[in-house]
């Protein structure tokens, strides 16, 4: 089993790839198999992650958390091979690829990239070992996509910051020891590492999700958390910061959105060649056919792009608009794609017997998170256009 | 502590597996191949024991060009060298002469133990860890549970259906473990990494002073002459019960010598 299980393969995308990245494919797959997949349905159905520190543990070990990154105990391997990391992980559960996105290409991410010297030793390498949990804070209960209006504040006060304001859906946040927390201040947005222990910061997990329930969602609050000069992050200004990383992010959507969509046609796939109706396999219809085919290509032409896209990050060509290209259509097709197989499933496509609606619930969430639709909508519209429509 | 665990290279047990028509070995052209599961299990024991003793863990590997895949995973997982011997000749060696291949191997390394699967997975005779023994004049113990190094000893633990024995052999000895020993590590990415700047030597039978007309299938003492697919399964019997269902299953059971 290489980039995508055999069945599902038509177009001979294995071959798009080297040694070094089917070996790493490989062992993210079979971690991910055997030690979340058997697990996952019912984390989901119960809306918790059993032992998640010991997760991230695990993840730790094997080398995912900050894998692209280099230095401070970090794999420093390549953007196809992050790409392919996501894909397999999401193959299992959207949840999973978001705990590894936010731990690795958020918050890992920002501290790697803006931290202090001093933050970056503190948090890296056990972050990269699994041993620390980071979490990312941008979005505000009435500041989505537009994260300029932030309330959140930061004052300086001798040579110590104090921030004050609130953050929501911010995944990992009620397990994290870091938290990367963009505010206002006098000279701008800025980021700082905040260590969760501090006095004032508290996390509550959000509960009521109908979606991506194998993940951990909090709201923070933060009333006078006191931090010392090292933990703002020293150069970054503006709403600069904070968006690099999520392109960072972003990116592994792109791929991960894919392996949700695989782990959907291939259970649709098996299923409509087992399933009799009228005397004979539901595959043998050509509106099923009809289906499968359509997803397939779907299927192809999103690994295709993310493929692409991940060789442009490989050689530092990659531009943020070409990743919007890469999240709206990936996520809205693999959605598709899932939707689709829910339909060949029949009523067993509602069941959790079966992973198909847990990854089409998940989706909603990916299809919002990291841009939403309308806002990579606008970004390619105005990179074809030069007008911005929007700001 | 120097280990060499012999492991084998078989296809994909999750794909289809056929024989050659020409010959009737395994097809091991058109199907993946990897590391044999079962030879996971000694990799991972002898990992362990060169963890606690400083030691090194050198992989032996038989088979075709590909078999370097088994090789090089057992390198990812944390082996420190590995060995593979290559040669057109071997192709249809049963598995006398595959141990004769790994013994003259074996012979050139320096070893204080070495490890094997309870079997391949698809052969499955679980014959080689015995010959190899034979063949270079060891001690075995087979099918361990448990294994641990003490003063110069191996001590396993066997576990059978109704007793349990523990088996002690000198070193060095020959070991061949089960799926119930431990369990096996994945590659980390920093294995795989590793694994790239790992020795990984190639051996020819020439290279081990064999000569082709003692392996392949002209030396093999053994023949497979023919093979079929395996019949469909048969529909199932229906008991309805009708008031003396027990009783009717009860004679299907006596009828089939299963109570």
């Amino acid at each position: 089993m290489d980039l995508n299980d055999a069945a599902v393969d038509l177009a001979g995308l294995d071959e798009l790839l080297n040694d070094d990245e089917r070996d790493v494919q490989r062992a993210v797959r079979t971690m991910a198999q055997s030690r979340i997949a058997p697990y996952v349905a019912d984390w989901f159905e119960r809306g918790t992650v059993d032992d998640p520190r010991g997760l991230v543990r695990e993840l730790g070990e094997l080398g995912v958390l900050g894998m692209h990154l280099t230095g401070y105990g970090c794999a420093g391997l390549s953007a196809t091979e992050y790409g392919l990391t996501c894909l397999e992980l999401e193959a299992v559960d959207s949840g999973i690829r978001s705990l590894v996105s936010v731990q690795g290409s958020l918050a890992m991410y920002a501290l790697w990239r803006f931290g202090s010297e001093e933050v970056k030793t503190q948090w890296l390498p056990a972050m990269a070992a699994g041993d620390a949990v980071g979490c990312f804070g941008l979005t505000e209960p009435d500041h989505g996509s537009d994260p300029s209006g932030m309330t959140t504040r930061a004052r300086r006060d001798g040579s110590d910051w104090v921030i004050n304001g609130g953050k929501m859906w911010i995944t990992n946040g009620s397990i994290a020891d870091v938290a990367v927390i963009w505010a206002q201040t006098d000279e701008g947005i800025r980021g700082f590492a905040v260590p969760t222990s501090t006095p004032g910061f508290s996390a509550v997990e959000i509960r009521h999700k109908l979606s991506l329930r194998a993940s951990i969602t909090s709201e923070l609050t933060m009333d006078e958390v006191r931090v010392p000069e090292e933990c703002v992050f020293p150069e970054v200004r503006g709403l600069g910061g904070p968006l690099t990383c999520l392109a960072e992010a972003r990116f592994g959507v792109v791929w991960g959105a894919m392996g949700a969509a695989r782990t959907c046609l291939s259970t649709a796939l098996r299923y409509a060649v087992e399933r009799s109706q009228f005397g004979r396999p539901v595959a043998g219809f050509q509106l099923t056919q009809q289906k499968l085919a359509d997803m397939e290509l779907e299927y192809v032409k999103g690994m295709l792009l993310a493929m692409h896209l991940a060789r442009r990050k490989d050689a530092g060509t990659l531009r943020s608009a070409q990743v919007s290209l890469g999240k709206l259509n990936n996520v809205r097709e693999a959605l598709e794609i899932c939707r689709t197989a829910r339909t060949i499933l029949g009523a067993n496509g509602i069941s959790l017997e079966y992973p198909v609606i847990r990854h089409m619930n998940n989706l909603e969430s990916v299809l919002t998170y990291e841009g939403t639709v309308e806002m990579h909508t606008l970004v390619i519209g105005k990179a074809l256009t030069g007008i911005d429509a929007f700001r | 502590m120097n280990i060499v665990v012999c492991v084998k290279y078989v296809p994909d047990a999750q794909a289809d597996r056929t024989f050659s028509p020409d010959d009737n070995t395994t097809d091991r052209e058109n199907v993946d191949g990897l590391l044999s599961e079962l030879d996971e299990y000694p990799v991972e024991e002898a990992l362990k024991l060169a963890d606690a003793t400083d030691g090194k863990v050198i992989v032996l590997t038989v088979g075709p060009e590909d078999a370097t895949d088994a090789a090089r995973k057992a390198l990812q997982m944390g082996a420190h060298e590995a060995v593979h011997v290559q040669d057109d000749a071997i192709h249809g060696s049963d598995a006398l002469a595959t141990s004769k291949v790994l013994a003259a191997a074996i012979a050139k390394l320096e070893y204080d133990l070495i490890l094997t699967g309870m079997a391949s997975t698809d052969g499955s005779m679980g014959v080689v860890p015995a010959m190899l023994a034979e063949r270079l004049g060891l001690p075995q113990i087979t099918l361990a549970s448990e294994l641990t190094i003490e003063g110069g000893k191996a001590v396993i633990r066997r576990d059978n259906d109704a007793s349990t024995e523990i088996i002690e052999a000198s070193l060095p000895a020959v070991v061949s473990v089960t799926d119930q020993i431990n369990e096996p590590r994945y590659p980390s990415f920093k294995g795989i990494m590793a694994a790239k700047k790992k020795p990984l030597q190639t051996w020819s039978l020439e290279d081990l002073g064999l000569t082709a007309d003692e392996v392949g299938s002209a030396a093999a003492w053994t023949t497979v002459t023919s093979v079929a697919e395996r019949p469909a399964r048969t529909a199932g019997q229906v008991v309805t019960d009708e008031g003396d269902g027990g009783a009717k299953l009860v004679e299907f059971l006596a009828g089939a010598k299963l109570v």
